[in-house]
């Protein structure tokens, strides 16, 4: 079975073999409000640990999408970028950002179980 | 300095808006439904704006107040019909300016609407050119409610009963609940719509009115991007000290009769660039695709000069795509001139386009 994990920075992580599924958490998308722009990192390039992987704007700012593992970018979503609506309706589903070919799965153990991030993110907004 | 709450504050609350603050203020920025829906529904039914934290300037006075402001603002003030309004400026000795404001002839003088993080400097301003003849009012007492979307003139006019026969950009006092209540036919999204000065005390009580015939809150975040794609000028961003009213392509605002006569603060400025031209401008930029270029985003020519710069620029709903506004070069002005925005490192396509957006749908009358 594959578990969801959270970051710190709002993105959830799922695995499945070596390949992980990431997009931003419902909580982030309410924070943000209506997204309108979604900007994702190119098939085939390379990211970092906490580095930045995509951009979403709502109407008011522009917040950068961090990736929670290192990996290549195998797949990303082009509905998304087409429709950003998509992202405030279904966050932690059909509307994912990128899939990426992880390198080390042990950078998965500092990330956040679902009952953590819950608490978490109620922390960080009251 | 504590932050000051509206008359609304409460009915904010009610209506589970997420607040900010704003020149002092605490301000909802937007309600639960967020501001692409609360857009909408301002554009095809009728949104509530709680603007009170604007200023409303009283000043008294008769003939001699007139031709007092006639050497402030560059209006045809003595030809103004009694609760008429203009869209003016305060400017200084060159031409920068210091607040945009609508003013409206009233029976016993002027009612000014300034904005909310200029007004006080606004009244030391006005107060010190006016040498302080003048009975002055910034009036704390009264909320400024704008209700603004196609279906707003039905509904208001169920509640003060007679505002239905106003003309775009007049005004007259009506009675809510034995108040007087000053009414004009105006407003800041490019939809028909009303702005209602309203006592304190009977603010709340108005505005759930309008809520229940159908009208709901819009937050500040909506305002902005309807004003933006109906191609209206936000003070401190599309304007301020270091631009005049001819270099933000508002001439049309600035009395011909006056210019003639050049007797006004700024006028030798005016004056000149109207003659001459002016080096940059205000335009309207249409960025291609989906990238949305904010305010402070650089402008470049084909050629990659560095051309000018957005002073506004969100996401437009009922555009469905980027808008923005900014000061180029005069010679790259033109109507579908292309040009580049730097965003996030990356240069991306866009041309000059005519404002506004959206097209308004102002009531007869509009002069």
């Amino acid at each position: 079975m594959s578990e969801v994990k959270y970051s710190k920075e709002h993105e959830w992580i799922k695995l499945e073999g070596d390949v992980a599924t990431i997009g931003i958490t419902k909580h982030a998308t309410e924070m943000l409000g209506d997204i309108v722009f979604a900007e994702l990192p190119e098939k085939g390039s390379n990211v970092e640990k906490d580095g930045t992987a995509g951009v979403v704007e709502s109407t008011k700012a522009a917040s950068d999408v961090y990736t929670p593992v290192s990996g290549e970018v195998v797949d990303t979503n082009q509905e998304i970028v087409d429709d950003p609506s998509k992202i405030n309706q279904d966050p932690e589903n059909s509307a994912w950002f990128f899939k990426l070919k992880i390198k080390d799965k042990s950078e998965m153990e500092s990330l956040m179980n679902k009952d953590d991030y819950d608490k978490f993110a109620k922390e960080t907004t009251t | 300095m504590e932050t000051k709450k509206t008359s609304l504050y409460k009915l904010h609350q009610d209506c589970n808006a997420k607040f900010v603050e704003f020149a002092g203020y605490q301000m909802p920025i937007q309600y639960a439904e967020g501001i692409v829906e609360e857009h909408k529904f301002t554009r095809n039914h009728s949104g509530i704006f709680d603007v009170s934290h604007m200023g409303q300037l009283f000043i008294y006075g008769g003939d001699e107040l007139i031709k007092d402001l006639e050497k402030i603002f560059p209006l045809d003030l003595k030809n103004l019909k009694l609760n008429h309004s203009k869209y003016s400026f305060l400017m200084d000795k060159d031409a920068g300016i210091q607040d945009d404001l609508i003013i409206t002839k009233i029976n016993e003088g002027f009612l000014i609407i300034l904005n909310a993080a200029c007004k006080d400097n606004d009244l030391r301003i006005l107060k010190e050119l006016l040498n302080e003849k003048y009975e002055m009012v910034l009036d704390e007492n009264r909320s400024l409610i704008a209700i603004q979307g196609p279906k707003s003139s039905q509904i208001l006019n169920e509640v003060v009963v007679g505002v239905k026969d106003l003309n775009f950009m007049s005004g007259d006092w009506f009675s809510f609940e034995n108040q007087k209540v000053y009414i004009t036919r105006s407003g800041y999204t490019g939809e028909d719509g009303f702005e209602i000065s309203i006592s304190n005390d009977f603010a709340d009580k108005l505005t759930r009115k309008l809520i229940n015939k159908g009208s709901k809150l819009v937050g500040l975040g909506a305002r902005d991007t309807l004003r933006l794609e109906a191609g209206l000028c936000l003070y401190g961003h599309d304007l301020d000290k270091d631009k005049t009213p001819v270099e933000a392509n508002l001439k049309w605002a600035i009395s011909k009769e006056r210019i003639s006569k050049g007797d006004f603060i700024g006028s030798d400025i005016i004056i000149k660039q109207l003659n001459d031209g002016v080096t940059k401008i205000r335009v309207g930029i249409k960025p291609e695709g989906r990238i949305i270029a904010r305010e402070k985003t650089k402008i470049f020519n084909q050629s990659d000069v560095h051309i000018g710069e957005i002073t506004s620029g969100t996401f437009g709903p009922s555009v469905n795509g980027p808008v923005a506004m900014g000061y180029v070069e005069n010679q790259f002005s033109k109507k579908d001139t292309k040009v580049f925005l730097e965003v996030r490192g990356k240069k991306h396509a866009a041309s000059i386009c005519s404002l506004p957006f959206y097209k308004k749908s102002y009531v007869k009358g509009a002069n």
